[in-house]
């Protein structure tokens, strides 16, 4: 008997998910331990002025002698926090509305419908920019704000597949058995919808980062340093005609690494689900014979010297026969 | 023909809705900024301008909201958004005016090229599966996690300084002035190479990705698999059968994401200078010009919701189910 | 009227009729005309504990939404329905909880009507708490969950209560909706073409299960099925369905054996049966071969049913009456003249007897 191996959740053992989950626990111990492990405090200002990357400052520093790397790390937990947060707003918003816009019959389910189209209709940042501005930011309504700008999408999904999922028998059987309109949606209609309210979650926060960065680069800024406003400060005194390449690029990379985990990990949620849309093996495999053959979905193309008939299977990276 | 009138009735209202935050924004502004403008510039400004201000931001205390929503209306039809602060005492409108078209040109232009780019990457990525194509599923979910903005920074870095033939910075070189002679609108082109670059390698990979599942659940049906029987080139069936049917949801994605589209060029314009609507309303903001940033906000949302009705007419037309209802 | 009848009749439905809404042009809605589907007209039944009642018909023929309406899963145009003799008028909410306590529906498609994210154990606990029968511990609760299965022939319990839906068979499956809707100990069943799509060689083994619980429990079975070979064999009583109003019913040996409305007669002939080759509805030779066949049609559009009879276009007896006055029920007379209660909507019994059932 084979003693039996650590073998990970069957979703983790997906490449792209597996990737897309490190590189998020990766900012997520940033995000915890930033303060902590930065070197100086991103405000100090020092004496070295728009200095490259050096052993005391390895992003280097801005025009105030602060350094870099501090304000990078710093700002991790601001980032993650206010994405996570307006992202987890912002996904309640979409499961509340878009859930019941699909189920609830009539005129509520319109209604509903509209709202969710005109908001997803409206651009958001001019909204953001023209709401933040202009009111008493600090930096709670502001998370709130982006949350309440980012739902429409979502709901709609939501809503689209609670209106496939009414019509199934289980739903009337439910009914049928006596359940309250409330037991069936969040017991009967929710739990069909967890793939897709986790890749949504996922799809938002990667939203909501982007959001909360371009408004800390437009001036407009939550919490006290993000990547965001480091890439304020870049623009605003001209890092690229003095050449400073260490103030913006450390701060861009993070945003596309964040990013990009987050998207994998979503991957890998859609092709856990949906098995169709894996990367499937080599296409090209070499037959018995020793022919080369093109896999065409749908075909097993069966090959052989003349009389013999030896049909090619094709196999998917999890070793699954296809 | 009732489809098309459901759409316009969504546009409008929404277009009412938009217009009514407008409203409502602009009678919380914080410290009554406007009221304090006007005070200070009391004997420069002539009296339709003073009105028209104090109708948009509701500044007679003797009208009720009510009444000051119907005057803020009255402006609007008449075009009139107000003075701008920044640049005293140019009408919003005008200045507007002279931006948007670069916005649109540059926006126009990227998001086109974007799409029919990325669309076609997709399909090619969604029919051949297991081939070189699939390497670039991450490499475009990196791309579309970049900032714009920060990939027209690097854009900057990498192609241009002294010596090289991209410009990077302006929409057009400085001295010149905006005619229809070829000279000019080459030099337009060629400053709007690097900007427009820059949103096209950003938002080309949401085509693609969303293309390619499309590709992959239609390669997947059987009348795909009649076509092959039929003898059909691959290449025909690829584009005449699948890609046709894949492109539907995405063209009517296309329509929804223009809000997006359009708040990334902001960012675009602000790093390269670009004369538009973008750089503009960093303008405001720095240096809190209300009138400014709201006529902005309006003009640029009723746009967005013009082209989005834009598109789906153009989806009525293209998808042949939605022709047979009356 | 059945002797027993009064006594044991449990749900009757009188001139239940559905018109479903179909959406209308500007024009319609102006004019006042706006379309429907006629789904369900004016059908009255009764059903009664102890009696497996059949509704028969093709698709389309409204039976599927008659047993919705019972169940008031979906609300009538017009007609009344009534429960121990009281009128029932239920929209939702807790009215529709209590009526489900006597009512309960099984759905045709065994894989669709249980919900796939959920065990055994967690459906039947539900219909069992809903209604509670649950117990007040978790040992009553097993109990009770254990008993249900037990009443289903799904044994040994702690088999089946841990699985989902994917991983049980057909035949097991709807066996577990069947246990679904006894945890309410209901009154009545209405049982939606509950065998129509399971393997041929279960269907017998579900039938007989359903048979057995109607008599343990004297349930009042109302079976919908368009194989009326089945009814034969299952029914008690059995009616018969064309697009959306009932055409015959009585006794199922005799509407089996010697159909009265046309309709049926086309049914039957086109159940396989051995021992009547030969008597379809087309032409035959002399060695009894079909030499020419009739077209047997197709069912009419609901939207603009036909006028009088809705069969008249299909029916090789149409006579002027049919396709102007819808025809009422009349008895059909025994061949040997016993007591009957056979009806038939046709106007070709019309001369028989005055009275309608």
């Amino acid at each position: 008997m084979r003693p039996n191996r650590f073998r990970l959740p069957r979703f983790l053992r997906n490449h792209k998910a597996a990737a897309g989950a490190l590189i998020l626990l990766f900012f997520l111990v940033f995000a915890v331990i930033g303060p902590w492990i930065a070197p100086y405090s991103p405000d100090q200002t020092g004496t070295a002025i728009v200095v490259g990357p050096s052993s005391a400052h390895w992003f280097g520093t801005d025009q105030l002698g602060r350094d870099i790397y501090s304000q990078l790390l710093v700002g991790t937990r601001g980032v993650v926090v206010v994405g996570f947060l307006a992202g987890a707003i912002a996904t309640v918003l979409s499961m509340l509305i878009g859930i019941a816009s699909g189920y609830l019959p009539g005129r509520g389910g319109e209604s509903l419908s509209v709202l969710s189209n005109v908001f997803l209709v409206l651009p958001a940042l001019p909204l953001l920019i023209i709401i933040t501005s202009t009111q008493q930011s600090n930096g709670w309504v502001v998370i709130l704000v982006i949350g309440l700008t980012s739902w429409a999408w979502n709901a709609r999904l939501m809503r689209a597949q609670t209106l496939s999922l009414r019509r199934r028998d289980y739903i009337e059987a439910a009914r049928a058995t006596g359940e309250s309109t409330s037991r069936i949606i969040v017991f009967e209609i929710l739990p069909n919808l967890t793939a897709l309210i986790a890749s949504g979650f996922i799809g938002t926060v990667v939203f909501t980062v982007l959001t909360e960065i371009t408004l800390a680069f437009v001036g407009i800024s939550v919490s006290e340093w993000n990547w965001g406003t480091v890439l304020y400060w870049a623009q605003s005194q001209d890092a690229l005609a003095q050449n400073a390449w260490w103030w913006f690029v450390p701060a861009g990379l993070a945003i596309a690494l964040l990013g990009t985990g987050l998207a994998l990990l979503n991957f890998g949620i859609d092709e856990f689900v949906n098995p169709r849309l894996r990367s499937s093996g080599p296409a090209r495999i070499k037959t018995a014979t020793g022919r080369r053959v093109r896999m065409r979905i749908g075909f097993t193309p069966v090959t052989g010297a003349p009389g013999e008939l030896v049909p090619a299977l094709a196999q998917d990276p999890e070793g699954e026969t296809l | 023909m009732r489809r098309l009138l459901t759409r316009l009735g969504f546009y409008l209202f929404t277009a009412w809705a938009a217009i009514t935050i407008n409203f409502l924004i602009a009678h919380t502004l914080p410290g009554d900024p406007v009221s304090a403008l006007l005070a200070k510039y009391a004997g420069q400004i002539n009296s339709s301008a003073i009105a028209s201000l104090t109708a948009l931001f509701g500044l007679n205390k003797h009208q009720s909201l009510w009444g000051s929503y119907l005057s803020y209306w009255g402006q609007l039809a008449h075009g009139n958004l107000g003075i701008s602060f920044t640049q005293f005492p140019t009408p919003v409108s005008t200045l507007i005016g002279q931006y948007l078209p670069w916005t649109l040109f540059l926006v126009g232009t990227a998001t086109v090229l974007s799409f029919v780019i990325g669309t076609g990457l997709g399909v090619i990525s969604g029919w051949r599966r297991g081939a070189w194509t699939d390497g670039l599923l991450p490499a475009a979910s990196f791309l579309s996690s970049i900032p714009y903005f920060w990939l027209g920074l690097i854009a900057i870095t990498v192609f241009t300084g002294p010596g090289s033939w991209l410009p990077g910075s302006f929409s057009f070189s400085q001295g010149l002035t905006p005619v229809w002679t070829t000279s000019f609108v080459g030099d337009a082109l060629q400053h709007a190479i690097l900007p427009a670059a820059t949103i096209v390698v950003s938002t080309m990979s949401g085509w693609m990705l969303s293309m390619r599942n499309m590709m992959v659940t239609v390669t997947s049906e059987d009348y795909i698999t009649v076509a092959h029987a039929k003898g059909l080139s691959e290449r025909r069936v690829m584009l005449s059968y699948a890609a046709r049917n894949a492109l539907l949801p995405n063209i009517s994605g296309f329509a929804l994401s223009l809000g997006f589209i359009v708040s990334g060029t902001f960012l675009v314009e602000i790093v390269f200078n670009y004369q538009g609507v973008g750089l503009l309303l960093l303008q405001a903001i720095g240096a809190d010009d209300y009138p400014l940033m709201q006529g902005i906000f309006l003009v640029i949302t009723l746009a967005v919701l013009a082209a989005n009705f834009l598109a789906d007419l153009a989806y009525l037309i293209l998808d042949p189910r939605t022709r047979q209802e009356g | 009227m059945d002797v027993i009848a009064a006594e044991t009749a449990v749900l009757e439905a009188e001139g239940l009729t559905k018109h479903f809404p179909l959406p209308a042009s500007g024009r319609e809605l102006l004019g006042g005309h706006a379309r429907v589907v006629h789904a369900v007209d004016e059908v009255t039944l009764t059903l009664h504990r102890g009696r497996v009642t059949a509704l028969v018909g093709e698709s389309g023929s409204g039976k599927s939404t008659v047993a919705r309406l019972l169940a008031h899963l979906q609300h009538r145009t017009d007609g009344s329905v009534r429960l121990h003799g009281q009128e029932v008028k239920v929209r939702g909410g807790r009215k529709l909880r209590a009526y489900c306590r006597s009512v309960q529906l099984i759905f045709q498609d065994p894989f669709a009507s249980l919900n796939p994210v959920h065990t055994v154990r967690y459906t039947l606990s539900r219909a069992l708490r809903v209604h509670g029968h649950a117990g007040r511990s978790r040992a009553e609760l097993d109990q009770a969950l254990t008993d249900l299965l037990g009443r289903v022939r799904l044994t040994p319990a702690e088999q089946y209560l841990a699985k989902f839906p994917h991983e049980l068979s057909g035949g097991q499956r709807q066996r577990v909706a069947i246990a679904r809707a006894l945890a309410a100990q209901p009154e009545v069943l209405l049982a939606d073409e509950p065998v129509s799509m399971l393997d041929v060689s279960i269907r017998l083994g579900v039938l007989n299960l359903l048979r057995d619980l109607k008599e343990q429990l004297h349930l009042a079975v109302l079976y919908i099925t368009h194989d009326i070979a089945s009814a034969r064999y299952f029914a008690d009583e059995t009616l018969v369905m064309y697009a959306g109003r009932m055409v015959e019913g009585g006794p199922s040996e005799t509407v089996t054996q010697h159909p009265a409305h046309p309709y049926t007669r086309l049914l039957i002939n086109s159940a396989p049966d051995p021992e009547r080759l030969g008597t379809g509805f087309g032409e035959y030779d002399e060695d009894g071969e079909l030499t020419e066949e009739e077209d047997l049609g197709e069912p009419p559009s609901l939207v603009t049913p036909p006028t009088g009879c809705r069969f008249h276009p299909r029916c090789p007896h149409v006579m002027e009456r049919c396709s102007t006055e819808t025809p009422p029920r009349f008895e059909v007379p025994d061949p040997d003249g016993a007591p009957t209660t056979q009806w038939a909507a046709c106007w070709l019994y019309a001369n028989e007897e005055a009275s309608a059932a």
